[in-house]
């Protein structure tokens, strides 16, 4: 009789990729909604248009380098890093920049350095980062949530513009955009204004940008959920918000008229976003546990760095580019000590 | 001007100095280069490179006058560790099949042995015991598979077992051998 | 005592089904001698035993049939009487599937006893060689499946005094059940192979790891000790939570103390024993028994009757298989060992040994087969679950790449092949594979290394050898040549020449001293 072999341990636990995958998408659901409801149609029409060219463009780069194709799509990943780079875009953006840079996401950023598991940077902010630098214009043209403009384009109008690329008839681009608060703070503060006199703005809420606010909730809800099903590890989000909750809040210290308060840093822009579903894509984060605690870290400092005295309005891709190519050697020297090694205080 | 040529000269020796001092301070006594690629070769000494054994080839190496691709039986590893050690570009084995060859020690069919103990006088590491009008046989242990001493023989009564592997000395073989192949088949 | 223990453990570890109770239903049962055994040689860790019986002896069970031919080596012993029919490869259980030299043995049916040493029960007053002398005989080695001799790691002069014996009852791996039914039934023996244990190492007290889906089995050691008066032994329930029984996580998890990287128990003080193991130890010292049988496991859906079974050392897994019922039509795989660490076999023509505790005959849906191999993406969850603390990620990196020295960077080598890696791994690639191709890889890189060594050593002394003898024949030659010059020399100056130049002197000095003439023969 004849039995099959293969190395132990013959177990195999319930885990796939697909399913860790499948749980970010769920994760991402509430906060998406979010954005949708504050931001409108634009949103989902760009997320369709990304994931679809995400899936497309992948399945194509694997017909070439011979790989298996469906085999490789159903782990879900293209369509992870579409889903994180449209939310991260302006929801009026031109139609072939969001195609540009998704395409830019899975074939540079992904498939040319060996496809998942092997990318050194996060796609998705690979992808976002070519099309902030690329068009400055369209990605900072932000719409004001639906609590400050009341209405928002229809869907019919939402399909025009970014389909057309121009305003519908009779309107202007200044008209319907708005600045994001993380923007409207900068510029005003460098126009010389006090914090106090910028937050008599109708843009501001509780903690952060109105609408913002609530938006970065509901990622926060949906990075806790990842937590609690040990999708990813607590370290890289509670160090990089610690940190730059931390750094924040020292400079309010120093001068709160200049300086927001830190929690407008946690509540605005991509921070809850990145920390939880952006600077946490393991293939291109630290792995040890005390690399992890570093790489957060730094990200929270570079981010508040950027956004202070850099020449963006927002820094968590920029962050979490830079941390990747610090993650090899964060990893390196944070080796942690193995079992029955001597305890580097007792040696 | 004076200053910046001034400053440029302290510059200078100040440099000149940090380097001098580090090339005595940091010196690496390291081995003859000769030695550390002596210690690569498989010390079969059985000359198929075209030297008299594996430490004449080894220093012709390490003056350059012989390519790393002359040693069957260390095969593509030892090309390759030879390549790094020695700051060269990999390059082919220059006999293929004599490097996929498996490993085997000599055998001595001791019936038809007569005893003339020429392959005694061959055998480069002293691995073939007897005396005159005695048989002879390989000590397998310590046999390195030259094949220097099946020539000499005169009835032939040399041959060469290829080694198998026992559970002791069994490998592993790579996973993407039986695993990634069948799922990317 | 009990109040005082901090509850410890180790990092990661999996939960798994333990899969216990379809095994343990029935009593051990005793399975007939079959009629032919096949002892490998090689059934422990360390050198393989020499044969000491030929083709053709006929020997009485319990007789050697090889010896331990090394420190680090175990006697084979003939599990019942009959003829030595062959010795040469067989196949073995082993993960290859090569053969290997075994002592086949063709039952006679008497299963008649040899003459045995007597029992050693006042052992508490013997030397504590002697003791290790008749464990050593006995060919005891260590029954939870490293099977390392046992009479090498009891001895432990030379080391730090030993203050704790950690006896192993966890048995953490899924479907094994054998030590916890010997525990069931054969606790008092349990007991007494403790109470030789503690005298050989003079260890003050022993902690008994026991998981806590043990119940029956920790009540009836409780109540041998009771019964035993054993106040120094102490049996302690852990959770459930795989590999509790690996040897370093259950010093961690009794003691609190961690067994430096490739340091062994006894420097923190401690030695560790599988219970199956104490059993051995009391049956040799205790009725002067070698070690030719033990408890395994039969167990999976591949099996009709899955149960517990004591079988001859040498059985085929086939015979012990359709002893107990034989497979049924679920059968894929044959493990011997349990499913996390056990190996996988490619047929059932193998002997059990003094290291298989357990045929796993599993079915499809039990060891279903590997997912294809997908791309590590760094989750981490092998870091969360490994009881050594290694980076498995890392290691399996450089594995890949067949940079083994980097692997070695990473702590291959204090990696224990749990499987709990590669259980956890979303991307389902085979990491303990990875790990033993490349520990088999760097071990044949050293035996190679060694081999070379060796050879340099052996041409460089042949050609040194050449050398001395080449100028030894030029030194004689060169004396030869020098003798034969002096010769030469001397007889040049021997009389003949002498007398010459005497006789040219004179007619010098006759020329001198008289007028020039003209010089005729006749002249004086």
């Amino acid at each position: 009789m004849q039995f099959a072999t293969g190395s132990s341990p013959h177990l195999a636990g319930p885990q796939s990729v697909t399913r860790v995958m499948a749980l970010v998408l769920l994760a991402l659901v509430p906060g998406t909604l979010a954005m949708l409801w504050y931001f409108g149609w634009g949103l989902l029409i760009n997320l369709a248009i990304a994931v679809i060219t995400a899936v497309v463009a992948e399945a194509a780069i694997l017909l070439l380098r011979g790989r298996p194709v469906a085999a490789t799509l159903i782990d879900l990943s293209a369509v992870v890093t579409a889903w994180l780079l449209a939310l991260a875009l302006p929801p009026l953006l031109p139609w072939w920049q969001t195609v540009l840079g998704t395409t830019f996401a899975i074939v540079i950023a992904k498939q040319l350095f060996g496809g998942i598991g092997f990318n050194p940077f996060n796609p998705a902010m690979a992808g976002y980062v070519l099309l902030l630098v690329s068009f400055p214009v369209t990605m900072t043209r932000w719409l004001p949530p639906e609590v400050l403009s009341g209405n928002l384009p229809s869907l019919a109008d939402s399909l025009h513009m970014i389909f057309s690329g121009t305003p519908p008839a009779g309107q202007t681009w200044d008209v319907i955009s708005g600045a994001t608060p993380l923007d409207q703070m900068r510029t005003e503060l460098s126009q010389n204004r006090m914090i106090s006199e910028i937050h008599k703005s109708p843009l501001w809420g509780d903690f952060g940008g109105r609408g913002w606010e609530w938006v970065g909730n509901w990622f926060l809800l949906g990075g806790l959920f990842m937590i609690w099903r040990r999708v990813i590890s607590w370290r890289i989000p509670a160090s990089m918000l610690g940190a730059l909750l931390l750094v924040a809040g020292l400079f309010w210290a120093i001068d709160p008229e200049t300086h927001p308060f830190p929690a407008f840093h946690l509540f605005s822009g991509g921070a809850i976003l990145g920390a939880f579903f952006i600077a946490t894509d393991p293939v291109s984060a630290s792995t040890t546990p005390r690399g992890q605690l570093i790489y957060g870290a730094l990200i929270g400092v570079l981010v508040f760095i950027i956004r202070t005295w850099g020449g963006y309005p927002d820094a968590v891709a920029f962050s979490v580019l830079l941390l990747n190519m610090a993650a090899p050697t964060i990893d390196y020297y944070t080796q942690p000590r193995i079992f029955g090694q001597r305890k580097s205080n007792d040696a | 001007m004076i200053t910046a040529i001034l400053t440029i000269a302290g510059l200078a020796t100040l440099f000149g100095l940090i380097l001098g001092y580090s090339a005595i301070r940091f010196r690496v006594e390291g081995d003859p280069i000769a030695d550390q690629i002596d210690a690569l070769l498989p010390q079969t000494q059985c000359g198929q490179c075209g030297f008299a054994g594996c430490r004449p080839y080894a220093e012709a190496m390490a003056t350059g006058e012989a390519e790393i691709n002359r040693c069957p039986p260390g095969g593509e590893a030892t090309m390759i560790a030879l390549a790094e050690l020695l700051g060269r570009d990999p390059v082919a084995l220059e006999d293929e099949a004599a490097a996929e060859k498996p490993k085997s020690v000599a055998y001595i069919v001791e019936d038809e042995c007569i005893g003339c103990t020429l392959c005694i006088q061959a055998c480069p590491v002293d691995a073939i015991m007897g005396a005159a009008k005695q048989m002879h046989t390989v000590i397998t242990d310590e046999c390195t598979g030259c094949e220097l001493c099946l020539p000499p023989c005169p009835v032939e009564c040399i041959h060469m077992q290829p080694l198998g592997a026992t559970p002791q000395t069994w490998k592993w073989p790579y996973p993407a051998d039986t695993v990634t192949e069948a799922g990317h088949g | 005592m009990a109040d005082a223990r901090k509850d410890w453990s180790f990092h990661g570890g999996v939960h798994l089904d333990d899969h216990k109770a379809e095994s343990t239903g029935q009593p051990v049962r005793r399975l007939p001698i079959p009629d032919r055994l096949t002892l490998p040689l090689h059934q422990h860790i360390g050198l393989s035993a020499e044969p000491v019986v030929r083709v053709g002896d006929l020997v009485k069970k319990g007789q050697l049939v090889a010896q331990a031919s090394d420190y680090v080596s175990a006697s084979i012993h003939a599990p019942t009487s009959g003829r030595v029919v062959g010795i040469g490869p067989q196949a073995v259980p082993h993960p290859s599937g090569l053969y290997d030299a075994c002592i086949v043995i063709e039952s006679d049916g008497k299963d008649a006893w040899t003459d045995l040493p007597e029992p050693m029960t006042d052992y508490a007053t013997l030397p504590t060689a002697d003791l290790r002398e008749r464990i050593r005989w006995a060919g005891i080695v260590g029954l939870g499946g490293a099977a390392f001799p046992t009479a090498v790691k009891v001895n432990t002069s030379g080391q730090r005094p030993i203050d704790t014996l950690v006896i192993n009852a966890a048995e953490c791996e899924p479907y094994i059940t054998c030590d916890d039914m010997l525990m069931r039934e054969q606790a008092a023996d349990v007991v007494e192979g403790i109470g030789i244990l503690r005298h050989l190492v003079g260890a003050r007290q022993c902690l008994i790891g026991i998981e806590d889906n043990k119940p029956e089995a920790a009540e009836a050691l409780r109540q041998a000790l009771s019964t035993k008066a054993d106040t120094g032994t102490e049996v302690v329930v852990i959770p459930t939570l795989y590999p509790s029984g690996g040897e370093k996580q259950l010093i961690r998890l009794l003691t609190g103390r961690e067994v430096p990287s490739h340091g062994l128990p006894a420097a923190v003080g401690v030695l560790c024993q599988n219970v199956a193991t104490a059993v051995a130890v009391a049956d040799a010292v205790l009725r002067g028994r070698p070690l030719i049988e033990r408890v395994i496991t039969v167990t999976g859906r591949g099996v009709r009757q899955p149960g517990n079974f004591r079988v001859a050392i040498g059985s085929a897994a086939d015979f012990v298989i359709a002893q107990s019922g034989g497979y049924s039509d679920a059968v894929r795989q044959l493990i011997l060992g349990g499913p996390m660490m056990g190996f996988a076999m490619q047929h059932d023509q193998v002997p059990v040994t003094k290291a298989t505790n357990c045929l796993l005959a599993a079915a499809q849906d039990e060891v279903p087969a590997h997912p294809a191999e997908r791309p590590c993406i760094r989750c981490g969850e092998c870091v969360k679950v490994c009881p050594a603390q290694l980076l498995p990620q890392q290691i399996f990196w450089h594995a890949r790449a067949h940079d083994f020295d980097k692997a070695q960077d990473y702590h291959l080598f204090d990696c224990i092949e749990c499987g709990c890696c590669a259980y956890v791994c979303p991307a389902h690639i085979p990491l303990v594979h990875y790990y033993r191709f490349a520990k088999t890889e760097i071990w044949a890189q050293e035996r190679e290394r060694e081999k070379s060594d060796l050879a340099r050593r052996r041409h460089e002394a042949r050609v040194a050898r050449i050398e001395r003898l080449e100028q030894e024949r030029k030194a004689r030659l060169r004396q030869k040549k020098e003798a034969l010059e002096q010769k030469s020399g001397e007889s040049a100056a021997d009389p003949k020449k002498a007398a010459i130049e005497a006789a040219m002197r004179r007619v010098a000095a006759k020329k001198a001293a008289q007028p020039p003439e003209p010089e005729t023969p006749g002249g004086e």
